[in-house]
């Protein structure tokens, strides 16, 4: 398999997520497009380790660390969204600025 | 053509599809349902290019907790004026021009680089050589990781707590 396919998609994927972190108005999106991006990043992960046939897996390895991270940090964003939405009774990023 | 690629490439164009839906559509539940599509389509991806350990906590982690946890937000959080937290902000277009641009750029960047390289999956990334890899050579940052986790947790906790005690 060429070793663009996954790269490509992985571009294709960054690109949405950023999209969605920057259009979206409700901030649980905006966790959501950044988690699209974190996947991208698993992807190009993956395919380099597999590119290189790496012995100690550094790839595949660090992808497991970047999903653990991405729960974690999905997990402290929605306390956070669930703080703010309970001081402010909205989610919304424009009313939240104003 | 093999197989592969040809699964590859359906896999790709549902994730890409998939996330486009999720990234636009107005009903804030249908889109984290099609965010579970375009990660299931990415540990599908996982699979074809030999990390099948990789594949199985995607589905663990992504579709079985992450998006559980978002609809739980997207339900708590929901607003009486209903659908129109899920409108776009005023800056669309500067998001979609920013976005094709970071793709297309990444994209060039890495035909440009990497053009002619194929993936020949000589190392399969099993649950035996991944655990190998990770409690022989990877065990200092796993520890440290687990460490970062119960932080973030407890973190979460205390956020959570100290909203409903006013």
């Amino acid at each position: 398999m060429p070793l663009l396919y996954p790269l490509v998609l992985a571009s294709a994927l960054f690109g949405i997520g950023l999209y969605g972190v920057l259009a979206r108005r409700n901030a649980v999106m905006m966790l959501l497009g950044v988690e699209l991006m974190l996947n991208a990043v698993n992807l190009n992960l993956v395919a380099f380790d597999a590119w290189f046939a790496d012995v100690v897996h550094s790839g595949q390895v660090l992808t497991l660390f970047t999903i653990t991270l991405a729960a974690a940090e999905i997990g402290l964003g929605l306390a956070i969204i669930l703080a703010l939405f309970r001081a402010l009774r909205t989610v919304d990023v424009d009313e939240v600025g104003r | 053509m093999t197989l592969t690629e040809i699964v590859f490439l359906v896999f790709a164009v549902i994730a890409v599809g998939s996330a486009l839906l999720s990234m636009t559509s107005g009903q804030l539940v249908h889109a984290a349902l099609w965010l579970v599509v375009t990660l299931g389509a990415v540990a599908g991806c996982f699979v074809l290019m030999t990390a099948e350990f990789v594949a199985w906590v995607q589905v663990l982690v992504y579709v079985g907790s992450v998006v559980v946890l978002v609809i739980f937000a997207l339900m708590l959080t929901r607003q009486p004026s209903g659908a129109r937290s899920a409108e776009v902000t005023g800056n669309r277009w500067v998001a979609a021009v920013l976005g094709a641009a970071a793709a297309i750029g990444l994209g060039a960047t890495m035909v440009a680089g990497f053009g002619g390289e194929q993936i020949e999956g000589r190392r399969i990334g099993t649950a035996g050589s991944i655990g190998d890899a990770l409690f022989n050579d990877w065990v200092l940052p796993f520890e440290i990781l687990s460490g970062v986790l119960l932080a973030a947790l407890i973190g979460a906790i205390v956020i959570s707590r100290s909203g409903s005690d006013r």
